[in-house]
């Protein structure tokens, strides 16, 4: 088959797009393994809890999508504090199968409460910005505000993680929690606010998410299992690496399918996954440990 | 990090996987979503004195997948029920009448509950004749046990072909088989621009859409097209970015494919949003759901094959000319009938494919003069006939006996209306009720 440049390049830069997003998606599970290392299995739903936040947001009470995004963020942060007191606080020096297990049970309790409240028929926000047409590239509005918004979240992240007290906790905490409390670092309290960032994180990328495709409340899985995918190529606990982890993947995606059938994307990134976990355990960019 | 947890991960990771492609068991014909209705069961009552009840043995997806599409097929084949008995039932010749009692249970949308239930009505409920579940899969699982036992079954939302060519000799199809879902649009877009020559496939990777797409792809190498593009997406796919440009860079003048309702208005949906230059787009399924229409101006000019549509006008008047018997209700009656007895919903194609398989047996036992199976079975095999659903004729062939050959689909198109979007029947011919719009705006 003769593989157009045109093809090459509009598919790279949707796939890029694209992984800007998944790349929010995985820093919040990675965020959350870096600090308390807990595997946050409830990571899928909380997307999908994203996706339906902004969904009721903007068709209750018609409010600019972007705007609802930082409602959507807020209530993420807050579910987050909530469920780590809940569910994980008591289990946090426990063995990792037992966080495993609480957040799984998060993860059956979201679902089943999702799929009775909200039915598993699909939703859609009804929403666009448009398209700008490039040449070969039509670059849809919608995706281009989440890039921007990807890239702004990470820095806001950054600054908070390097510039704020609660940051330096945070910091602090990831690095010896022991050492932090008897240095007066009120640890309980950091490991909830570290949780309600990482869930923040996932509720804002499924929000970015809802405006471009349509979702049921199972949609978030398939974000979690990218976000694994993500985690273990920029390295988990590493929050720079897993946005550079999510463009990789999302370029992937992109231009996997100019040349094969697309039923291959998944097979090659779960052989992707096991290459980098047999070879570089430590991620493409560096574990925090 | 510890590797002992990266395996851990994986671990997980693998068991996730296997547990997303064991929930996802074979989907057909329809999106499902919601939940509802309720069932009775009843006993086979024959008592002497020149009555007779018969029990009509089915399941209904309660729960699961099929939900939705299956309470609608259920609530049609009851319909016809409820009216028949009301009516007093059949009268046969020798003066019997013949009254109709369900049994009726929860298949789950599961093909394992399907054949255990099967298996139970022809044995301990001693059901007369059976009716099929909703989708060719479990229309498959319950075709063998009804012939295993010998009960004649009309199968009904199940489109499937493969079925009926396995050798079975008492199932009989209400539906347009899966081989000519998308030949009609071919036809329709043959008339429409001798210009158009390069086709695009693009459908779900499931048995019934590739069923309807390899079949519609051979048609239409036959009719002197070429495919610059054949391809099948995952079941669970959202993101249609990879193929749109596919897509884009193969030039076709007409796309073609689809599979169900969230996967084709998905794709709709961004292909209107990419603005693909296109002359002809028809999709499996999803168009002629109501709720196509939400997509708003990615639905304008979609074309999408329905088994039914309440537009569409079958009359004795056109059975007369075609030289049909004609036989049951005017669609209008029909739909007028349904709404009364489901708080106003208006039904749908599954609600009226129930509903036929209801009033095919009806007609084969008045063929026929009697219940006996093997008389009825003969009928069947005989039948000619419209109804409000279409014509209905059997293939008797060895080779796909019961495969239904006189129903055809009817295509609709969604068009600019007097308030918003509003669905009208483009093709075949004899039952359109607009102009096509083409090429798309």
């Amino acid at each position: 088959m003769q593989i157009s440049f045109d093809l090459i390049i509009a598919s790279l830069i949707d796939g890029l797009l694209l992984g800007f997003v998944y790349g929010i998606a995985a820093m919040g599970l990675t965020l959350i393994w870096g600090v308390m290392n807990v595997i946050n299995l409830a990571h899928g739903p909380i997307i999908a809890l994203g996706m339906f936040s902004l969904y009721f947001i903007f068709d209750l009470f018609g409010l600019n999508p972007y705007v609802a995004l930082l409602l959507v963020a807020i209530l993420g942060l807050l579910l987050g504090v909530l469920i780590y007191f809940v569910a994980v606080h008591r289990v946090i020096d426990a063995p990792h199968l037992s966080t495993l297990l609480a957040t799984f049970s998060i993860n059956m309790i979201i679902i089943g409460l999702g799929t009775a409240a909200f039915s598993a028929s699909p939703r859609n926000v009804d929403f666009s910005l448009g398209s700008l047409s490039l040449g070969p590239v039509t670059l849809l509005g919608t995706r281009l505000v989440a890039a921007v918004l990807a890239v702004a979240v990470t820095g806001g992240l950054y600054l908070f993680l390097y510039r704020t007290r609660p940051g330096r906790y945070i910091r602090a905490v990831a690095n010896n929690r022991d050492a932090a409390e008897l240095m007066g670092v009120p640890s309980a309290q950091i490991l909830a606010l570290s949780f309600g960032l990482g869930t923040m994180l996932a509720a804002i990328a499924g929000g970015l998410i809802a405006t471009f495709f349509p979702f049921t409340i199972l949609a978030g899985g398939v974000y979690e299992l990218k976000s694994f995918v993500i985690g273990v190529l920029g390295g988990l606990g590493n929050p720079v690496g897993a946005l550079l982890g999510g463009l990789i993947l999302g370029m992937l995606e992109g231009i996997i399918p100019a040349f094969m059938p697309t039923t291959w994307v998944p097979v090659l990134e779960f052989l992707l996954f096991v290459l980098i976990l047999l070879v570089r355990p430590q991620g493409l960019f560096g574990a925090r440990k | 990090m510890k590797r002992t947890t990266l395996f851990l991960i994986f671990g997980y990771l693998l068991f996730a996987l296997i547990f997303v492609a064991c929930s996802s068991s074979g989907g057909d014909e329809e999106a499902a979503t919601d939940t509802g209705s309720s069932d009775t069961a009843a006993e086979s009552a024959d008592s002497g004195g020149g009555n007779q009840t018969i029990v009509i043995g089915f399941t209904a997806s309660q729960t699961g997948s099929q939900n939705v599409s299956s309470t609608r097929q259920v609530n049609g084949l009851n319909l016809w029920m409820s009216e028949l008995n009301a009516a007093g039932g059949i009268a046969l010749s020798d003066g019997t009448k013949v009254t109709f009692e369900a049994v009726t249970y929860d298949d789950e949308s599961n093909t394992d509950r399907v054949q255990e239930l099967y298996t139970r009505l022809a044995t301990e409920d001693n059901a007369d004749f059976l009716i099929s579940p909703y989708s060719s899969g479990l229309t498959a699982a319950s075709a063998v046990i009804a012939e295993q036992y010998g009960k004649v079954m009309i199968t009904t939302g199940a489109a499937s072909d493969e079925t009926y060519k396995q050798g079975l000799t008492t199932i009989y199809q209400a539906y347009t088989p899966a081989s000519r879902y998308l030949t009609g649009a071919i036809d329709l877009m043959a008339t429409l621009d001798a210009d158009i020559t390069k086709v695009a496939f693009v459908y779900e990777n499931d048995k019934f859409s590739t069923d309807v797409v390899d079949a519609a792809l051979a048609y239409a190498e036959e009719k002197g097209y070429e495919v610059v593009l054949h391809e099948g997406y995952n079941s669970d796919t959202t993101d249609f970015g990879p193929f749109i440009n596919k897509i884009q860079d193969a030039g076709p003048d007409a796309i073609l494919g689809g599979g169900h309702f969230q996967d084709g208005s998905t794709f709709a949906r961004q292909l209107s949003e990419k603005n693909i230059d296109v002359d002809f787009f028809a999709l499996l399924v999803a168009p002629p759901e109501p709720d196509f229409a939400d997509l708003g101006d990615a639905a304008l000019g979609v074309i999408g094959p329905s088994q039914w549509e309440p537009l569409a006008a079958f009359t004795p008047d056109s059975a007369a000319a075609a030289g049909l018997e004609w036989f049951g209700p005017l669609g209008e009656e029909f739909v007028s009938a349904y709404e009364a007895a489901y708080d106003g919903e208006e039904p749908s194609y599954h609600s009226a494919g129930g509903y036929a398989a209801g009033l095919i047996l009806q007609q084969a036992i008045i063929a026929a003069d009697s219940t006996d199976p093997e008389a009825v079975g003969a009928a069947l095999d005989a039948m000619d006939l419209l109804t409000f659903f279409g014509h209905i004729k059997f293939d008797t062939t060895a080779e796909a006996h019961g495969l239904q050959i006189g129903h055809s689909m009817v295509y609709i198109q969604w068009q600019e209306g007097a308030d918003g979007l509003a669905k009208q029947v483009v093709w075949p011919a004899e039952g359109a009720t607009a102009e096509t719009l083409f090429p798309l705006p």
